[in-house]
């Protein structure tokens, strides 16, 4: 509870906060704002926002609303990142677990693997994921998960080395507790503070892994995402520049309030580091 | 006493030092006031929390800015500390008050040589040519009483043993020869045999140069051996001073007569009548440990932790087992246990080929052994509360949650501790209560043995009296059969019936506790004995 209200404290955390819950009231009530398809033919192409007009952040090359689409594109960023970052934590968590916890052999095994997907560049790897298995948004979901994991798992790692040495964990043994139990039950919810912060990071990385996609025209294109209207503006970057530039501030607000969210937890989860 | 005494170095008068709000009192130290002479060490005696260490502090101007001084002075002739300047106190620390500290690994740089922090010193203080300054340091490591001072001068702390370390810290503090030196708890970490030394090397070293030594412990045996004066502190406040012969041998105040009386006595009561079985026997265990080595060839260093130890332990009985760090007597320990998995050897419990087990197998006759741990603060889960602690070895032998909760009250009702207490969590219970959760954790499972390794090690003197009553009050009620790990003689002698002690992972002595204490056979142990500090007393 020290460390809720600490966070509460923080100007910065709270400026986090609030942005994050507009984005996601905004992805909420998507439906509601704007009714209409959003991928549908609205009006005139190109015509610059204008908060009086009809389209109060214009149309992009296709005549279709760019509010609309940053509505109904905050839903899809922000599924999109909390599922891969899911998928991220777990296969980290798992990974990271395991070899921290079994040390030997199972160390050497799975950080070998982890240090495999580490050398080779994340958006490489995840170039050759989506073009071997299709480009539609579960498939580009999954695979940012996929490209995402190591450093959670080293993380992991790091933290279960530490404490697997611990008294209490020995206590553990002695009483015969089984490994399993000891791991998840035991162990993990002591590890877990430094992973919760570092998720922020992952989530961020992956915002920015599927709007890169995207601009490579790489990402789902049925699907309105910040992405696809950043790679429609790329052709008409240079006179009707806004096309691109309004979902690039959405995209830095979401991940400036995702970051500002996690350096909060992090000071507030870390109570050592408080009193810098 | 032998320097001119009587000059006055420091006075500090009234001092209080508050605490941050919400803390369980309004001030670290109240109404402090202390003349320190010329020629005398004034010994600082209290438990935890009493504030001993703030005062140190305080005289160095190392109080944290969380902690200001409230009111008070302290005089080191005309300056007042608590009112210098950040640069006026550099100008202090070193030249004029030396500071010794409890943990000499970390209190040096790991990264230099132990020669070149002394050097460090001059370095910062003085002029001096570089030749000038290295013939200093080597003969400041020769005062202190390192071997071979020349291949001291050049080793990393690492290379250094702990007493040596320890020695290193003293030339430091020494090196531009302080009128005062304020030493907090110096050998607190060091083994008793080391410890005895730097007590000596303080004490000539003070005679030779008269200096003043504040000397802060929390050891009344230190104390008898080393002190002119002693301060006894408690909550903040000085509850008793005087000459160490009257505070030791005639307290006047309640508390200093409760912290003597919690010292355990080095004679052994008289030994108990123990029925004849054994009901563990550990044979031959040896366990090495193998550093280095890898695939290319490299040369493996292999240390023998244990080296065929042999132990047999009476049913009903408790078996110390003695020795200083490095012994072997954790590894030993943690074997039995099957923490550690020994090289070879064999260990029987109860009829069980307990060495012989792995695996599930291994796991499902845990319970035949139980180990009490040596940190209250590390060996409690701090997300789970006290009641899941001591429930979950049974609910995972398969007892019912309600049934295994059900004996977890009566357990902390054995063990001294509210049975309504059972749903909070670990770090709203003080060291002594801590230890009280984890012995109801190892008595849960109903062990043939219980392991306790260096079980009231962390604990102050008066909560340690109170553990080691209860451990023999439940060994009594419970006809428990224990393995006492510890390093503390003193602790031995009241609750072992055997003893054996270790030196270098070898039981070197093994038998009857009284007997033991009164005809020490071998060297080691004639050694240990006449170590123990205050052992006069």
């Amino acid at each position: 509870m020290k460390a809720l209200k600490h966070f509460l404290m923080s100007p910065a955390a709270m400026l986090g906060l609030v942005l994050l819950v507009v984005i996601i009231g905004l992805a909420l009530f998507a439906d509601v704002l704007y009714p209409r398809d959003p991928l549908g033919l609205a009006g005139r192409p190109l015509q610059w926002p204008n908060p009086a007009g009809r389209f109060l952040l214009g149309t992009d090359a296709s005549g279709r609303d760019i509010a609309a689409q940053i509505a109904h594109g905050a839903r899809t960023t922000l599924l999109m990142g909390i599922v891969s970052t899911l998928i991220a934590i777990v296969i980290g968590i798992v990974i990271g677990a395991l070899a921290g916890f079994y040390g030997g052999l199972t160390d050497d095994v799975l950080m070998r693997l982890t240090e495999a997907f580490q050398t080779l560049p994340n958006f490489i790897l995840l170039l050759v994921l989506v073009v071997v298995v299709g480009s539609n948004m579960t498939a580009v979901t999954i695979a940012i998960g996929v490209v995402s994991w190591p450093a959670v798992a080293r993380l992991t790692r790091a933290e279960f080395l530490t404490l697997r040495n611990r008294e209490f964990v020995q206590a553990c043994r002695t009483l015969g507790l089984t490994n399993r139990w000891i791991i998840f039950r035991e162990v993990l919810p002591n590890a877990l503070a430094p992973i919760i912060v570092y998720g922020s990071v992952v989530m961020a990385t992956a915002i920015l892994l599927e709007s890169a996609l995207a601009f490579l025209d790489l990402s789902d294109p049925n699907i309105a995402s910040w992405g696809n209207l950043i790679g429609q503006g790329r052709k008409v970057l240079r006179s009707e520049w806004y096309v691109s530039a309004i979902p690039g501030v959405a995209i830095l607000l979401t991940i400036l309030s995702v970051s500002l969210v996690g350096q909060g937890l992090n000071d507030a989860l870390n109570p050592r580091l408080r009193n810098r | 006493m032998s320097a001119p005494a009587m000059t006055p170095l420091v006075r500090i008068e009234d001092l209080s030092i508050a605490l941050p709000r919400g803390a369980d009192r309004p001030f670290a130290v109240e109404t402090l006031s202390l003349t320190l002479n010329a020629g005398e060490i004034v010994c600082v005696v209290g438990e935890s929390g009493s504030g001993k260490s703030m005062t140190a502090s305080a005289l160095m101007g190392l109080l944290p800015p969380s902690l200001p001084v409230r009111s008070g002075r302290i005089m080191l002739g005309e300056r007042d500390i608590v009112r210098l300047s950040e640069d006026e106190l550099r100008a202090i620390r070193g030249p004029e008050i030396g500071m010794i500290f409890q943990e000499p690994m970390t209190a040096l740089n790991p990264l230099r040589t132990a020669g070149d922090q002394i050097a460090e010193m001059f370095r910062a203080h003085t002029d001096l040519p570089r030749a000038e300054i290295e013939a200093r340091a080597l003969k400041l490591l020769d005062e202190v009483g390192i071997p071979e001072p020349a291949s001291a001068y050049r080793a990393y702390p690492h290379e250094l043993s702990g007493g040596q370390r320890q020695r290193v810290m003293i030339a430091m503090a020494l090196a531009l020869e302080p009128k005062i030196l304020i030493a907090d708890e110096p050998t607190t970490a060091l083994d008793v045999t080391i410890q005895a030394q730097i007590l000596e090397l303080i004490r000539d070293i003070q005679r030779r140069t008269g200096m003043a030594v504040l000397f802060i412990t929390h050891d009344f045996g230190v104390v008898a051996e080393i002190a002119d004066r002693v301060m006894v502190m408690q909550h903040g406040k000085v509850v008793e001073s005087g000459s160490a012969e009257a505070v030791l041998h005639d307290p006047q105040h309640p508390y200093t007569k409760a912290l003597i009386a919690a010292v355990p006595s080095l004679t052994p009561p008289p030994p108990r009548a123990l029925p004849d079985q054994t009901i563990a026997t550990v044979r031959d265990l040896s366990k090495t440990y193998r550093t280095g080595g890898g695939w290319f060839g490299r040369k493996q260093r292999v240390t023998y932790a244990v080296k065929s130890a042999t132990i047999s332990l009476p049913s009903q009985a408790t078996l110390g087992i003695v020795g200083e760090s490095g012994s072997g007597k954790s590894t030993l320990a943690r074997c039995i246990v099957r923490l550690l998995d020994p090289d070879s050897g064999a260990i029987e419990l109860g009829g069980v080929d307990f060495g012989g087990l792995a695996g599930e197998a291994l796991r499902r006759q845990r319970h035949l052994v139980q180990m009490v741990f040596q940190d209250p603060y590390a060996s409690l889960n701090p997300r789970r509360s006290v009641g899941d602690l001591v429930t979950q070895g049974l609910i995972a032998r398969g007892t019912k949650r309600s049934d295994a909760m059900a004996r977890a009250k009566e357990l902390f009702a054995l063990v001294g501790l509210d049975p309504a207490a059972t749903d909070r969590l670990p770090h709203e219970f003080s060291g002594g209560q801590r230890q009280r959760i984890g012995l109801a954790r190892a008595l849960a499972l109903e062990p043939k043995v219980l392991v306790a390794d260096e079980a009231v090690s962390a604990l102050d003197v008066s909560v340690q009296a109170q553990v080691l009553k209860l451990l023999v009050e439940l060994r009594d009620k419970l006809s428990l059969s224990m393995i006492f790990i510890t390093h503390d003689l003193r602790v031995a002698a009241q609750i072992c019936d055997r003893i054996a002690i270790m030196q270098r992972g070898e039981v070197v002595e093994h038998g009857i506790t009284a007997d033991i204490f009164a005809a020490p056979k071998h060297p080691y142990t004639q050694k240990l004995l006449s170590a123990v500090p205050g052992r006069a007393n």
